[in-house]
């Protein structure tokens, strides 16, 4: 864990105190946003997403698997997180942390929970083969806010992912070499990442700004303005007047995000 | 010479397309993005910094820890990700490569931290790996005694080649990565693999060996764009 200095704490909550940021945004304001897709040509799905200086990477990786008991004839979905230790000097090698294993959960949580992936239609013989799609994120920078980042980054892989075409032939699938098929999506989301300093609530927090915050909050909204996601991360609580706002305000912002896609 | 035209196109001494690009990284103090054929490497460094490592702390030395990782989505087949025995063995013997260039003895109870990842892997991913993570260093304004660089040779269809292809390194008979330190031309990493008359190994190491001073020329002007004033 990093030693926030005294002094920027200070200044930075002195700033957000009088709606100004460190690196001169509004409030309400995101940093600047580059998306690249397809950027891994031996993924079935990649992209490339910058945020400010932040940087991750995606990539899609379908294999074919057995279906859970409970859902005999869906797909399914598994988002895994390396926070690698080159994004960040206090990232470590090692298994996942318990920071890296909620950002994969609530990135999961948004996809899964909006329902845009049509996993019915991933199913190649029911309660016997399923597509299985893992979804890979590599941190590789880190200037706050990987929370948006991975979630716009696993929406544009998504959108590019092109999965072979699965037969069965004699009870066994059998692949094809050439034909594939657009993975189904009926939907677009983002994640609306906000963080509390002093009284005010600040999107898209640079990392300094993430260091003194004192509460964080995550909302997930589709396209049709539906809230299908949430997570309210820090140490210290939130009002429901600072939540509510939020929501109110990810249901704007997450349009915006979403233009990017 | 043999002129004999590659699956590729190539001939026997052409290395694939090559592209190396200095300080990509915002957080690490070094860092380089490196292309060759199909394999996508990008190296950070951090340090030298303060061991915070207590096991790994030499009072009279610094040390360098290096991490070869592979994308799960870098290969074919989703690799599982975390550590196997290949990354491990790549890991430690990158480390050796690089550390006869660093001047360790210059920072008692230090740590240089090199964390190679392989984005996507065609081939010739550990030369590669050394190759970036020494621009890395560089960029990280480390003090070296030269640029170590990477560079494989090998024997594919009886023939001996520079710079093994992914197919060729499946279909060969033989491969040998070889780092060297152009300046002195000393060789700070080895291996072999394969079937190989000893002529043909002398053969394969010239060819390795010019492949390197080719890749290091590479390395200096991705150097020198990133430094250079306009």
């Amino acid at each position: 864990m990093q030693i926030v200095p005294e002094i920027t704490r200070r200044s930075i909550e002195n700033l957000v105190g009088n709606d100004k940021r460190e690196d001169g945004r509004a409030l309400d304001e995101y940093r600047d946003i580059s998306i690249e897709t397809n950027v891994i040509s031996k993924a079935e799905g990649s992209a490339r997403v910058k945020i400010g200086g932040t940087q991750v990477i995606v990539g899609i990786k379908p294999q074919l698997g057995s279906p859970f008991p409970d859902t005999p004839d869906l797909g399914v979905l598994m988002t895994n997180c390396e926070m690698l230790p080159m994004a960040d000097p206090t990232f470590e090698p090692g298994p996942p942390s318990e920071d890296s294993i909620e950002l994969a959960r609530v990135v999961d949580r948004g996809i899964r929970e909006s329902e845009l992936v049509e996993l019915d239609k991933l199913c190649v013989e029911e309660g016997k083969h399923v597509w299985m799609l893992f979804i890979d994120l590599h941190i590789i920078d880190n200037c706050g806010n990987l929370f948006d980042a991975c979630e716009l980054a696993v929406m544009a892989a998504l959108k590019t992912t092109k999965l072979p075409v699965a037969t069965i032939v004699d009870e066994e699938v059998v692949l094809s070499e050439d034909e594939t098929f657009d993975l189904p999506i009926n939907n677009e989301l983002a994640l609306c990442t906000f963080v509390k300093i002093g009284d005010k609530i600040v999107i898209d927090p640079t990392l300094s700004e993430e260091s003194v915050a004192s509460a964080r909050l995550n909302v997930g909204v589709t396209k049709d303005g539906h809230i299908c996601s949430m997570q309210k991360g820090g140490k210290e609580p939130l009002t429901k007047d600072d939540i509510l706002f939020a929501v109110n305000l990810a249901v704007k912002k997450t349009k915006e995000l979403i233009e990017h896609l | 010479m043999s002129d004999i035209i590659r699956d590729d196109g190539r001939k026997f001494d052409e290395l694939r397309p090559i592209k190396i690009e200095a300080g990509v990284l915002e957080r690490a103090d070094g860092s380089a993005y490196l292309e060759v054929g199909g394999n996508k490497i990008l190296v950070a460094v951090y340090g030298p910094r303060e061991s915070y490592i207590r096991r790994l702390l030499e009072p009279n030395t610094g040390v360098i820890r290096c991490r070869y990782n592979m994308a799960p989505f870098s290969v074919d087949d989703r690799k599982r990700p975390g550590p196997d025995r290949r990354s491990s063995e790549i890991s430690k013997i990158t480390a050796d490569a690089l550390r006869p260039a660093l001047m360790l003895e210059n920072y008692p109870r230090s740590m240089i931290d090199i964390y190679i990842e392989v984005i996507e892997a065609e081939g010739g991913t550990r030369c590669a790996g050394i190759t970036a993570a020494s621009v890395a260093l560089v960029d990280a304004g480390i003090p070296m005694k030269d640029i170590v660089v990477g560079c494989a040779a090998g024997k594919v269809y009886d023939e001996i080649v520079l710079d093994l292809s992914e197919k060729e390194d499946k279909e060969g008979q033989a491969d040998v990565p070889i780092a060297m330190m152009p300046r002195t031309g000393e060789i700070t990493l080895l291996q072999s693999d394969g079937d190989l008359t000893e002529e043909e190994f002398a053969k394969a190491i010239d060819l390795a060996m010019e492949g390197c001073r080719k890749v290091n020329e590479i390395q200096k002007e991705a150097l020198m764009k990133k430094y250079s004033i306009e």
